[in-house]
């Protein structure tokens, strides 16, 4: 199970949340409200603001105006607490190809002092125990990379997983795969918001839609 | 300067995990041993080969260890950091709130111990090759400079390699940014390990305030390291 703090229930709630890369608001006034286990397909044109997002959330930007609390923390006072609870993964796996499967997530749940009961434990949980374990990174497949990015994030505790195109680059099986873990990932308490361009696999997976457009979100609601 | 946040590790565990890391995929790939250790004996036989004289060899031994090692820093400076960027490692790092100061200090430990080793052997091989003259009275010299002198190489080859990772044109930036810095690091040891090698007759106690100069630079350069480490990878 992913570990969380109780009675926090609402995990991402931004409101007229406004980002600026540049002097650009990629984000101008976006409200929306993610609960805890969903599962949020963000669909949208390229540039219209998904990835900016998906940072905003993460706390590696600053919110400039409007209202933004994640996982219960403020992103205008505090958005350097919420890294270390939210796990992102973007174009890249963030992984050591001369480093195994194992030796990998545990470097990533070290970060935050997991324990090798955790770390061997989220291994398990993305079917990368026994054999593929030990496995330098740079010999698997890009699904079984993407799979050991994620089982990083579960080693990491992260409770909130913003993921940037996941289906990128993987074929079919690994497609499934990353759906199954997705979907498991959201049973066990953790929250996911993918940005997607594959709409009909993403909406698939999803609980929810909603759609980015010039820097706002709308609501689209179930698939 | 980025603190660590409830949760995560704090600054000493991750620098320790770091370093660990960083030493792991050293021994894995082996490229120290494998490229940077042999392209440093290259250059020693090359200037071996340029100068041609035994006694100019033994005279100019000290500056050419030094030399040899300036050129490795950058192979390996860019290797500790193509490791991090290569699958967007280093931006992880960040993104999950490990603190830079750790990551700073991790990666010039691990940056250390491998210069370490290198100057080791090019100290062997000047001995060697160039007939460097290697007494055990200088002995501690020649370590404490060593020490001194890898360590304000990996702090500056650490802070620049950070600034240079995410540029463009990295590999020919970073050469340009690190080897005026290091100059000082260049003369002090090379003094230092003079008197510690006796070249022309100078006495081992000339070498030590070499050495201090190389304390400041360390000193200096992994504090200034730690501080601006987070911002520049930030930006």
């Amino acid at each position: 199970m992913i570990a969380h703090e109780p009675g926090i229930d609402v995990v991402i709630d931004l409101s007229d949340a406004v980002a600026v890369l540049g002097s650009f608001p990629a984000l101008a006034g976006a409200t929306l409200s993610v609960n805890r286990g969903e599962i949020v397909l963000l669909r949208g044109p390229n540039g219209a603001g998904k990835t900016t997002l998906l940072r905003l959330c993460a706390g590696l930007i600053p919110l400039e105006r409007g209202h933004g609390q994640v996982l219960g923390i403020d992103l205008k006072n505090d958005r350097e607490l919420v890294r270390h609870r939210v796990g992102v993964i973007g174009h890249n796996n963030g992984l050591y190809g001369d480093l195994t499967v194992s030796e990998n997530v545990r470097f990533w749940g070290r970060t935050v002092g997991a324990t090798r009961a955790e770390v061997d434990a989220a291994l398990r949980r993305m079917g990368l125990d026994g054999r593929l374990a030990d496995l330098p990174v740079s010999r698997l497949s890009a699904g079984q990379k993407r799979r050991t990015a994620l089982a990083g994030l579960v080693a990491r505790r992260a409770e909130l997983w913003l993921l940037d195109e996941p289906h990128a680059g993987l074929d079919a099986t690994g497609r499934d795969e990353l759906d199954q873990v997705l979907k498991m990932a959201a049973a066990a308490g953790a929250t996911v918001m993918v940005a997607s361009h594959e709409l009909e696999r993403a909406a698939q997976l999803a609980t929810r839609q909603v759609e980015v457009v010039a820097g706002q979100v709308r609501e689209i609601g179930a698939p | 300067m980025s603190n660590s946040v409830p949760g995560s590790a704090g600054v000493i565990a991750t620098a320790r995990l770091i370093a660990a890391k960083d030493l792991r995929v050293e021994r894995r790939s082996r490229v120290l041993l494998n490229q940077v250790l042999p392209f440093a004996l290259i250059v020693m036989v090359m200037f071996a080969f340029a100068l041609d004289s035994d006694a100019v060899l033994e005279r100019v031994a000290p500056g050419l260890v030094w030399l040899a090692t300036l050129f490795s820093v950058l192979v390996m400076v860019s290797r500790s950091f193509a490791v991090e960027t290569g699958d967007g490692a280093l931006d992880q790092l960040r993104s999950a709130g490990v603190p830079a100061t750790g990551i700073f200090i991790g990666k010039m430990l691990a940056l250390m111990v491998q210069l370490m080793v290198l100057v080791a052997l090019l100290v062997g091989a000047a001995v060697v090759l160039y007939r460097a003259h290697f007494s055990w009275a200088g002995g501690v010299l020649l370590v404490t400079t060593a020490t001194a002198a890898t360590c304000g190489l990996a702090a500056v080859g650490t802070l620049y390699g950070g600034l240079a990772a995410g540029a463009k044109g990295r590999e020919t930036l970073l050469p340009l940014l690190l080897l005026p810095v290091v100059a000082p690091v260049l003369i002090g040891a090379t003094r230092a390990t003079e008197s510690a090698f006796g070249t022309n007759g100078i006495a081992i106690s000339e070498g030590w305030p070499w050495l201090g100069l190389l304390v400041v630079f360390a000193v200096l350069f992994s504090v200034a390291g730690a501080v601006a480490f987070g911002p520049l990878l930030d930006e």
